[in-house]
């Protein structure tokens, strides 16, 4: 069991998550965050298939995500 | 649940005020990660430069000094000298570390200092605006060429780390890239390595990262992962430039 947080305020948007991810959980979100961008958020109910391996983390520029794994 | 990637102790949570899809977040986060992997963050001095990354020692947690445009390497020096016990690495730009501080870095380098250096090369000149840097790539547009830099006019792309490779003094020298996640581990690897060689008092290090600054090359975020893979690693190769560990 994997958990992955966005933090929706840290991010700026890049869409370098979204490109990574090699199981496409993450997709940017239609709302704005408090500086201006569409945030990366998770797509609803594809959490479980997260594989924890952290590609999404080594290139968000504004470390804006963690991972926890079970 | 087990935390297996988390915010490093060494980053402060300040938000950075980099663009979105800049370079700069990386490098600064395998730097603060491999600070926190020694165990050094106690007795790390680090040494801001001028340009998009002035405002490190608001994001790193440990000690960190601001100096004149270019001059990192001069007070890196004094500080190793003064303070051997401490580890003292310089963070800088290209316009910074290959423009006005060229013969910083050239004598630090050529006595051999025991300091590290990240070298971040995004081949222009991002705080300023977009300007012509040395390291800016032959026909690049910019503010300052905007038909393409032009080598009668400006000269050639500056390769300040091959340029520091022939130098006696140097012992560790490699080129990396931050534009997909197979690479930004390299590049921790890299830099965990001249971090190690000050450790072990081995001496001048130096790890150039190629980084993306889309806002300055005037392309999308995802287009300037391509824009490194295409246009700068042909003109930057990657690869470690000088070891003197292996050599000997």
């Amino acid at each position: 069991m994997v958990k992955i947080r966005i933090d929706r305020e840290r991010c700026k948007g890049c869409e370098f998550c979204v490109i990574v991810c090699p199981k496409k959980i993450i997709t940017m979100d239609k709302q704005l965050n408090s500086a201006g961008y569409y945030p990366a958020i998770k797509i609803k109910d594809k959490e479980k298939d997260c594989i924890a391996c952290g590609k999404c983390y080594q290139m968000c520029p504004e470390v804006a995500i963690e991972i926890w794994k079970e | 649940m087990k935390k297996v990637f988390s915010y490093p102790e060494s980053l402060k949570k300040t938000k950075f005020s980099y663009c979105p899809g800049c370079g700069h977040g990386i490098s600064q986060r395998l730097v603060a990660e491999v600070i926190d992997e020694f165990k050094i963050r106690e007795k790390t001095i680090g040494i801001a430069p001028v340009g998009c990354a002035v405002f490190a020692y608001n994001y790193w947690n440990f000690d960190v000094t601001e100096a004149a445009h270019g001059r990192p390497p001069a007070v890196a020096t004094a500080i190793k000298r003064v303070l051997p016990d401490r580890i003292v690495f310089t963070y800088q730009g290209d316009g910074d570390l290959a423009s006005i501080g060229a013969a910083e870095i050239l004598h630090a380098a050529n006595r051999g200092e025991n300091i590290t250096v990240i070298f971040v090369n995004n081949a222009i000149y991002g705080m300023t605006g977009g300007q012509m840097a040395p390291t800016t790539l032959l026909g690049q547009k910019t503010w300052t060429t905007p038909w393409g830099r032009k080598a009668e006019l400006s000269g050639y792309p500056m390769k300040i780390s091959e340029a520091l490779g022939q130098l006696d003094g140097v012992h560790y020298i490699e080129r990396v890239a931050v534009n997909n996640p197979e690479n930004v581990l390299k590049a921790k690897k890299a830099i965990k390595k001249a971090f190690k060689n000050q450790i072990a008092n081995k001496g001048f290090s130096l790890v150039e990262v190629l980084s993306m600054c889309p806002v300055g090359w005037a392309v999308t975020s995802v287009e300037a992962l391509q824009w490194i893979e295409e246009k700068l690693i042909p003109v930057y190769p990657l690869g470690v430039i000088k070891d003197k560990s292996k050599s000997t």
